[in-house]
């Protein structure tokens, strides 16, 4: 059994992860933190877990030697630690933002000040299997891609793969649990309850991500809050090179994702469920994708939906946990969702 | 096993097939008709119409 820690575990995404590694075959779960919640059992914060675990909270200097950390921890605590993380445990899955841009220069320009530790920052490879899949088996320093950049970039790597992609203007529309567990004045209740908001219309940071992943320069990016708790649904309007027919897309998107067991091809002729919706998705690890072209234009618009908290952050860290450890891919990630919710 | 006419797909005709038979798209969901059967043909079968005239 592989002895595996959660640095930062009281958080979403930490809990998440913690549900996951407890049910998974290959793993018996050392150690979790917070240092909010030190001393007191996990289950008092993920209450979804009682019975579970008796796990109980530590902080993070009292964190012991392990096969592999996850470190679920506030931006800029993992460059801070990264030294002491390294002398803990073999292997490091970092699911905050840290360590997910290979280029300084892109760093600066997207979190505002130079990265800590530049020269670490090549060393991680970017956590997303679909993309990198071969050099997530050789890892020992992984960065899980954000959530909103994760959906992106599946919706839109086939035709950028395909080179058919010129530019692309992607919306996503996002649930509370993308903020977090500790309350703002924006997530009070009366504040957030059925608002539809434009949060960042421009500038948001996955973007830095998206535009590394695609290679693609002429990208833009919004990101809209609505009444949803988990999830995400991007809207990627895709300018062609050309117009292109329904069957070269689906050859196309066929060709990116018939082989992979996280990302389903979700275009129906009929039905209410034509296209990826992140409600069915709660607490799966698909990605649904989806496309449609517009028969006037060179448009394509393609959809994507994921659980935020699962392939957008704790799934995605286990899956590449999985391939670095020759696991099963979908060990411990086999929940089908639920329908209806 | 033949192709699905909108999205390409394999789609496997029953053992028996007979012309008109309608299958449906494993894939896309797209409701299709057996044209021909050597070898089988799809076509998209033709939306079902309302008729008020009964």
């Amino acid at each position: 059994m592989i002895r595996a820690s959660i640095a930062g575990a009281s958080g979403y995404a930490g809990g998440e992860l913690l549900r996951l590694l407890l049910g998974h075959p290959e793993v018996e779960v050392a150690e979790i933190t917070s240092e909010r919640l030190a001393g007191k059992f996990a289950h008092g914060v993920h209450p979804n877990l009682r019975g579970a675990t008796r796990l109980q909270f530590r902080g993070l200097d009292e964190l012991s030697a392990c096969d592999v950390l996850f470190v679920c921890l506030p931006h800029g605590e993992s460059s801070r630690r990264i030294d002491d993380f390294r002398g803990i445990a073999g292997l490091i899955v970092d699911l905050g933002a840290d360590f997910r841009l290979r280029d300084p220069a892109a760093y600066e320009r997207w979190y505002g000040g130079p990265h800590p530790r530049p020269e670490l920052l090549g060393q991680f490879v970017y956590g997303i299997p679909e993309l990198n899949r071969e050099a997530l088996r050789d890892a020992s320093l992984v960065a899980c891609a954000g959530c909103n950049a994760t959906a992106a970039i599946l919706a839109l790597k086939p035709m950028c793969d395909a080179r058919v992609a010129q530019s692309a203007v992607i919306e996503v529309l996002v649930g509370s649990s993308e903020a977090g567990n500790q309350a703002t004045a924006a997530s009070h209740h009366p504040e957030r309850s059925g608002a539809a908001r434009a949060f960042k219309p421009t500038g948001h940071r996955h973007l830095g991500e998206i535009a590394a992943a695609l290679g693609v320069e002429d990208l833009h990016f919004s990101a809209t809050s609505i009444e949803m708790v988990r999830g995400v649904l991007a809207t990627c309007h895709v300018f062609a090179d050309r117009a292109l027919e329904d069957r070269e897309l689906w050859r196309i998107y066929r060709d990116a994702y018939a082989e992979e067991p996280f990302v389903r091809i979700v275009k129906g002729q009929s039905g209410i469920h034509r296209y990826p919706e992140p409600g069915i998705l709660a607490g799966t690890n698909y990605c649904d994708v989806g496309f449609e072209r517009d028969p006037d234009t060179k448009r394509v618009v393609a959809m994507s939906a994921l659980d935020n908290l699962m392939k957008g952050a704790a799934g995605q860290a286990v899956h590449a946990f999985n391939l670095m450890c020759g696991f099963r891919e979908t060990a411990g990630l086999d929940f089908m969702g639920l329908h209806p919710l | 096993m033949t192709k699905c006419p909108v999205c390409d797909a394999p789609v496997e005709a029953s053992e028996d097939p007979v012309e008109g038979e309608l299958l449906e798209c494993p894939e896309c969901g797209s409701e299709l008709e057996i044209l021909d059967l050597d070898p089988v043909v799809l076509g998209e079968a033709p939306q079902a119409e309302e008729d008020w005239g009964e």
